[in-house]
């Protein structure tokens, strides 16, 4: 039965879906870090989505193919009574631009709001199905 | 006589597979709607439908020819995979994703409502049958 698959299809771009909300959630929280002792700040994370085969033709799921980080230099305040601060007096603070992050996470959600939305019209579908003939 | 009582029940029961699998290709659509490069696909209904039933005029698919011993004759009730098409994408996008939420949303709302309609079709057939045979 082919309208079962669809639950597959949905179900892992809505698993993507959240991932990529889980990036952003820790991108945002990571907005002011300053760089640690390495010197190196918190660089942002992308996840990058790749089409998914589902066995069937047709049925084309999502998953996420890597994780990636912007590699952006950070931005640098002149702060010296910054506990952070290197030996110019310099902060490097990571480099997440906030406004893409909440377009991401609008983008996220209403993706996947949308296969909820898709698995809950299968859902319905199949169980009017189940009743055929009665 | 049985044949023709279950006729118009084998027309429906076609279009609700072909219903249920461009459902299926919907819903894959609106999954990879952030997948880069991803091209959106759809199957022509009316044609696949036509396909599906042998009123094409490519003949029944049932009806394969079976011209040397070996060949072995499509079960009944067999088709062909439908053709999938390949939708152009409305707006240009840098990632080449020619996914149309718009689209593709109305569509799936379509589908499942026409889904419905074939049901209820296959649903009103069976029970003209029962009320035939129990003579009420």
């Amino acid at each position: 039965m082919s309208m079962f698959n669809i639950f597959n299809v949905s179900g892992s771009a809505a698993s993507a879906q959240s991932q990529r909300l889980n990036v952003v959630a820790s991108n945002l929280a990571n907005a002011d870090t300053v760089a640690g002792p390495d010197g190196q700040a918190y660089k942002a994370r992308q996840v990058v989505f790749q089409t998914q085969l589902m066995g069937e033709v047709g049925a084309a799921g999502v998953r996420v193919s890597t994780v990636q980080e912007d590699q952006t230099q950070g931005r640098r305040v002149h702060d010296p009574k910054h506990p952070g601060a290197d030996a110019e007096g310099y902060v490097t603070y990571s480099n997440v631009n906030p406004v893409e992050e909440m377009v991401n996470m609008i983008s996220a959600s209403r993706s996947y709001q949308n296969n909820v939305e898709v698995m809950n019209t299968a859902k319905s579908l199949l169980l009017k199905t189940l009743q055929m003939g009665q | 006589m049985l044949n023709r009582l279950t006729n118009s029940l084998d027309f429906h029961g076609q279009a609700l597979a072909l219903r249920s699998e461009r459902q299926r290709l919907l819903a894959s659509n609106i999954a990879n709607a952030d997948t880069p490069g991803y091209v959106a696909r759809d199957m022509d209904f009316a044609s696949a439908l036509r396909q599906a039933t042998g009123s094409a005029s490519g003949g029944l698919p049932s009806t394969l020819s079976t011209s040397t011993a070996g060949h072995i004759a499509a079960a009944t009730g067999a088709r062909a995979e439908p053709n999938l098409l390949y939708a152009s994408a409305s707006q240009t996008n840098l990632d080449r994703n020619s996914v149309d939420m718009d689209r593709e949303r109305a569509a799936f709302a379509d589908n499942s409502v026409k889904y419905e309609a074939t049901l209820r079709f296959i649903n009103g057939n069976v029970r003209t049958m029962l009320d035939a045979i129990k003579g009420q």
